[in-house]
């Protein structure tokens, strides 16, 4: 085994506050006191690794696996695809990549949900893929709706879908959402203002693509996911063992 | 001027959501049918060498409520201290494991295999320890912290060592109840407040 390298630091400064007080939840949920810092050791720079032979053939495509293929879910039919790449431009092969989301009236299937919005009896809400050698992903899905939640009087979630990917690394571990293009809702939401910085919050705006919709049948967004990279140098990494 | 660096930046991080559990464990949220089991449903199997020990807990918030949604992820070596792709690895330890809180008690357990210590890149040696992720609603980018095990050595530990509050140590560290059974609690906020990792 190669040592790739211990991960560059964490750029804390693109990633969301942890205390925000309009989402009243990361008020009791965010630490008070400084993390710990320092260079990561091999707890971080190693992690779990799920092959293809993990992926059944209909995982990928929400519209037909909450059925297994016998009916498909309603909505607005899309194709989310990317590439995972990492700080350094590098892509990241055979990673797990996770999705789950609402249905297109914006209702989980989830026990504690309790939008009275219908569930779709043809649709789960979750997804999962492995990427190709070229860190590409894809997944069938449907649009899920916008739907309001318990927080201020009037919050609704704009359109969105959870993502968690794994990287190679314990410490690339990431979860984040992908947003829509032109979604009015995005600009009033306290969960997307935890990133304060607006380019940062921009990166998670899935932008349509047109050039891979396909005529008749699917629109396209693309969103490709940047982990972590590995800091190379040979002044300090060595094969293990050497 | 001067040249471009040319590097990517990090996706931003955004909360795991009340529903996290659909995508991650979705047996636990009441989706069945999608796959044929949870991912990292035990970090071991069948045959693992060492001991086999559980871990029980709760995640409390800043009110001192267990949290019932938490969800948490833990990664580590095998009882030799080694990680799985790592020569000589135990081939029955995958070291990765999801579990959750429980949604009426917010209990979580962990059962797995006691990890050895770690020899890092330097030399230096890691006291054996349990690295635990954990999301839930309202926490916006996922909280990292360790688990250490109070009836080990872990005097010599470098990541120990940095804390300067010594108090503070005990937030990391598994107190022993019963034979193979530890207590380990994660406290967000207040007196007690988790060390909470950057690395």
């Amino acid at each position: 085994m190669t040592d790739a390298g211990p991960l560059m630091p964490r750029r804390r400064e693109v990633h969301p506050v942890p205390y925000w007080p309009d989402y009243k939840t990361s008020v009791p949920r965010s630490p008070n006191l400084p993390l710990l810092s320092m260079e990561s050791t091999m707890s971080e720079e190693t992690g779990p690794r799920f092959g293809h032979s993990v992926i059944g053939p209909l995982d990928n495509n929400l519209i037909l696996n909450y059925t297994q293929g016998k009916a498909p879910a309603v909505g607005e039919r899309i194709r989310m695809h990317g590439r995972v790449l990492d700080e350094t431009g590098r892509a990241v092969p055979n990673t797990l990549v996770e999705i789950w989301q609402a249905n297109a009236g914006g209702r989980y299937r989830h026990v504690k949900d309790t939008y009275f919005a219908p569930l779709d009896p043809n649709f789960g809400g979750c997804g999962r893929t492995v990427t190709d050698e070229n860190g590409y992903y894809e997944f069938m899905t449907i649009r899920p709706g916008a739907y309001p939640w318990p927080n201020r009087a009037n919050d609704w979630r704009p359109m969105h879908i959870h993502i968690s990917v794994f990287g190679h690394a314990f410490g690339q571990r990431l979860i984040t959402q992908m947003y829509f293009e032109g979604d009015p809702l995005i600009d009033r939401c306290p969960i997307a203002a935890t990133i304060r910085d607006r380019s940062q919050l921009d990166r998670l705006v899935a932008p349509l693509d047109m050039q891979n919709s396909r005529p008749l049948d699917y629109l396209a967004y693309k969103f490709d996911i940047v982990l972590r990279g590995r800091r190379q140098t040979m002044f300090e990494n060595r094969m293990e063992g050497m | 001027m001067t040249q471009p660096l040319d590097m990517l930046t990090e996706t931003p991080s955004q909360t795991a959501g009340p529903y996290v559990h659909i995508g991650c464990i979705p047996s636990f949220a009441g989706v069945q049918g999608i796959y044929p089991e949870d991912l990292g449903l035990s970090p071991f199997r069948d045959g693992a060498k060492g001991t086999v020990i559980t871990i029980t807990g709760s995640v409390f918030d800043g009110t001192g409520w267990a949290m019932r949604d938490a969800m948490m992820e833990s990664w580590q070596a095998d009882a030799a201290g080694r990680f799985p792709g790592q020569a000589d690895a135990d081939p029955a330890v995958s070291g990765f494991c999801r579990f959750a809180a429980d949604k009426d008690s917010g209990e979580f357990t962990l059962r797995t295999i006691k990890p050895g210590p770690v020899t890092n890149r330097d030399g230096s040696v890691m006291a054996p320890h349990i690295s635990l992720w954990i999301v839930a609603r309202g926490i916006n980018i996922g909280l990292n912290t360790r688990i250490y095990f109070g009836d080990e050595d872990n005097s010599h530990d470098p990541l120990l060592a940095r804390i300067e509050q010594r108090p503070r140590v005990d937030t990391l560290i598994a107190r022993p109840t019963d034979a193979g059974s530890y207590r380990f609690d994660v406290h967000i906020q207040g007196p007690n407040e988790t060390v909470f990792l950057d690395l």
